[in-house]
């Protein structure tokens, strides 16, 4: 199942990782830089996302238009981002084209142009962003649960605040791009019909001579945790339960990762069953695993109406904290087939495949073959994850509801 | 890949593209029926149906509809729309058969009276869920205003009380009159085993009873209302406006996407440089919807309050001018390629492939290849364009905006 995968490290620390998928006429590519939301300035919330905005306003000799209409020229189908730890960009086309695609992108984190008479515009995309946030109540809840569970800078949004936004100068932008826009921490991840030397080279070209700067970690600062309402006048009440699991980069987190889906892959998922199945009580409810480098929680998201909101809490958790009772192997069972499957669909699609490097990188500093973890997830048994079950058992829980009535919200809130 | 198509003795058409390099198998049954086959006495049943159909048979219960699906890895669920109900799932192809034995069976549904109050509520928790997000049902509003009586402004989900007052009754004999095999297909895309497909479907729908499933197609005469419903507690305003446009088995199909890729795609659109990068909208966007017999143009606008009424009066200019002008001969190579671009990528995975064959076929009872699909996009030239345009109004639409205002003007 699993193909080559090559990677190169470039002088200057900028990591180019690429799987050649020769049964596909696509390329993508994901380009991680190591400027997220973490280095905002406390005054200055939403820095890096109104960078990122500002990038994509023209670069090297292209100005905002040309740039648009040349990506679009190529057939990009493209996207950027800023999470805790990167802004990111990523794009997907015809593998002809990938090569003028980089030279753009390559533009873009080393030349941008970053007009100044844009900024007002620039500005006021990033308010639009925030305001929309406001109206998506799913959205709003878990941006509230993510920030009580990590706490400060790492469960922020990269939204920022509309104050913080207020204050933002060209000059911080320009700043903020000179640090973080730089090569060292860098990932670059390309997935289709690529060939390998052609493109280190090419990239080499494109990319280097580029000099970091130097970096700066920021502490941690402990979250409040424990229950949160958010008053909100709405038919449904939004409910988030974060708990404290393990990272990406733990030796234990495939067993964690299969609890969660235990939890809530497939249909026949205990929360499915529980909460929607057998009870009816809402429409979307799931359980996921989210990783930053150094920490890891299960994040849970139900939604339903005010007078069911209580009873849906109460199966959420009670699902939670049965969980340490262990797992069946029937259940395991149809976990790994749905794994094995989701694995093999990723070789499907060359987007997929680059995101899933990039981020393979980032959090262990190697890249997963495909064959590797179709063996981690053969390997899994349910003694191994009962194992990990009981010392690590779903307690202490962050809960953040929005909605007309606070619910109660008493066994096993830290 | 290679086209295959058989028609059982009942009528259930099977239609495959099989591609032996695929990873994988997408089987999906279509079914031609959805909220425009309904009457206001049993809004939102169809969609009620879906969800009913995965409660179980006379062989299986829900638990083991939904365990089954688990056990074979699939990626599995189901949509309605106006005028489809789509059940899918890709599975490895060592399990087309397995997969194909759980479709087949819950196309033949117990439809029993617990489970059916059970999922009502699920049903009626969906209906909020859209309710208290954007648009706030500016969509389904706007649809309503546009085909006023025609069957096509009625909404998919249903109300709170329609859904409320539905009986299994009611659903079970919409269910006898609509699930005939001749008026569903069984599509395939993948890496498919289509004798094996063949002799399994046989096997397991060929004794379904076929009997007529007539389809109301009346003309349809677009409205051209205007309207502002507040909502006190939304932050952005919301406007839909929809205007008419090729139906599904109108050749200008392919020029009116083009077109609205032009007027109002993410990036490079009219759109986007009037109102996206300058800030002035959250969203601005344009596309097509094909339907038997007709067809529409969706516009969208999510913008600050304070500028909703002054973005309309842009996006109102916009549009007149594009009705005067035309487009470039530049604007339409570039859309061009990113259609086809676009095309080409989402082809590489069978379950993409899956709904455009399944649904050219039951829209249509056409097969294209991705290459003829290409070649349709790329004769798109100035004049059909321009046709369409002239043919289909975007002035001349229905509008209706959701948002903290208790009013707005409609652009002159």
């Amino acid at each position: 199942m699993s193909n080559v995968i090559h990677s190169h490290t470039y002088d200057n620390g900028l990591v180019l990782l690429a799987e050649s998928m020769d049964w596909v006429e696509s390329a993508a590519f994901a380009l991680l830089l190591p400027a997220g939301y973490i280095h905002d300035p406390t005054s200055h919330l939403g820095l890096a996302n109104f960078a990122c905005e500002m990038t994509q306003r023209g670069c090297g000799d292209r100005d905002s238009h040309r740039f648009v209409e040349d990506l679009d020229r190529l057939g990009v189908d493209r996207n950027a981002a800023v999470s805790a730890a990167h802004s990111s960009y990523g794009g997907a086309t015809l593998a002809t084209s990938l090569e003028g695609v980089l030279e753009i992108y390559a533009d873009l984190v080393r030349r941008p142009l970053l007009p100044a008479e844009q900024i007002e515009e620039g500005r006021q995309v990033c308010f639009q962003e925030l305001w929309s946030i406001e109206d998506d109540l799913a959205r709003k809840t878990m941006r509230g649960l993510k920030e009580r569970f990590y706490g400060n800078p790492w469960g922020r949004s990269s939204q920022g605040t509309a104050e913080c936004l207020q204050q933002i100068s060209p000059a911080d932008i320009q700043t903020f791009i000179a640090q973080y826009y730089q090569p060292e921490g860098a990932i670059l991840s390309v997935a289709g019909k690529v060939d390998w030397e052609r493109l280190r080279d090419h990239v080499g070209e494109l990319f280097t001579p580029w000099n970091p700067p130097g970096t700066v970690a920021l502490p941690d600062t402990l979250p409040p945790k424990g229950y949160l309402h958010v008053p909100y006048e709405s038919n449904q009440t939004q409910i988030g339960v974060a708990y404290t699991s393990v990272p990406y980069a733990d030796p234990n987190y495939f067993q964690a990762r299969a609890a969660v889906g235990i939890l809530s892959d497939g249909m026949s998922s205990r929360l499915f069953t529980e909460v929607r199945e057998n009870r009816g009580l809402c429409y979307t409810v799931y359980a996921s695993c989210h990783s930053l480098r150094h920490r890891g929680s299960v994040l849970c998201y139900a939604a339903t109406s005010t007078e069911r909101a209580q009873e849906t809490l109460d199966v959420m958790l009670s699902e939670l904290q049965k969980l340490k009772d262990g797992i069946r192997q029937d259940e395991l069972d149809r976990l790994k087939a749905r794994l094995k499957s989701s694995l093999i669909m990723q070789q499907e699609s060359s987007s997929a495949r680059s995101s899933s490097m990039a981020a393979d990188w980032y959090h262990l500093g190697r890249v997963m073959q495909m064959d590797e973890v179709g063996r981690i997830i053969d390997d899994l048994t349910c003694d191994s994850i009962n194992e990990y079950l009981a010392n690590h058992a779903p307690q202490a829980f962050t809960v953040v509801t929005l909605g007309e009535q606070p619910l109660e919200v008493s066994d096993g809130i830290s | 890949m290679e086209f295959r198509e058989r028609t059982l003795p009942n009528g259930l058409e099977i239609v495959a593209e099989c591609n032996p390099r695929a990873y994988t198998t997408g089987l999906a049954f279509f079914v031609k029926t959805g909220s425009r086959d309904e009457t206001d006495e049993i809004a939102g049943v169809s969609h009620f149906l879906e969800h009913m159909m995965f409660k179980g048979t006379p062989r299986r219960s829900a638990a083991d509809v939904n365990r089954e699906l688990d056990e074979i890895g699939s990626n599995s669920n189901a949509f309605t729309s106006e005028e489809q109900t789509v059940y899918y799932a890709t599975v490895l192809p060592e399990y087309q058969k397995a997969a194909l034995d759980l479709l087949a069976d819950i196309m033949r549904p117990s439809l029993r009276q617990d489970d059916f109050d059970t999922e009502k509520q699920v049903i009626i928790e969906e209906i909020h869920k859209y309710d208290d997000q954007p648009p706030f049902g500016a969509h389904e509003k706007c649809m309503a205003a546009f085909f006023q009586s025609h069957p096509l402004g009625n909404s998919v989900l249903g109300t709170v009380e329609s859904v409320t007052n539905l009986t299994s009754e009611a659903m079970r004999s919409y269910f006898q009159q609509r699930y005939s095999p001749g008026n569903m297909t069984l599509a395939a895309a993948g890496n498919v085993d289509f004798d094996a497909l063949v002799e399994c479907a046989n096997q397991w729908c060929g004794a379904w009873d076929s009997f007529d499933a007539p389809r109301a197609t009346p003309a349809a005469v677009g409205g051209t209302t205007f309207e502002a419903i507040t909502k006190e507690t939304a932050t952005q305003e919301y406007v839909v406006q929809v205007s008419s446009g090729p139906s599904a088995d109108d050749l200008d199909r392919y020029a009116c996407r083009v077109l609205c890729t032009i007027l109002g795609d993410d990036t490079g659109s009219r759109f986007y440089w009037e109102l996206i990068e300058s800030g002035l909208a959250e969203y601005a966007g344009a596309g097509p919807y094909e339907f038997q017999g007709t067809g529409i143009v969706m516009t969208y606008l999510c913008c600050e309050p304070g500028e909703a009424e002054r973005n309309l009066a842009r996006i109102h200019a916009i549009q007149s001018k594009l009705e005067q002008d035309g487009v470039t001969a530049d604007e339409l190579e570039i859309a061009k390629n990113k259609i086809c671009s676009h095309i080409v990528r989402q082809s590489e995975r069978p379950s993409n492939r899956l709904f455009v064959v399944g649904n050219g076929w039951i829209q249509r009872h056409e097969y294209q290849t991705i290459q003829e699909r290409l070649a349709a996009y790329q004769q798109v030239d100035l004049e059909s364009i321009h046709r369409v345009l002239e043919q289909y109004p975007l002035t001349r639409n229905a509008t209706v905006a959701v948002g903290p205002l208790t009013e707005i003007k409609a652009p002159q």
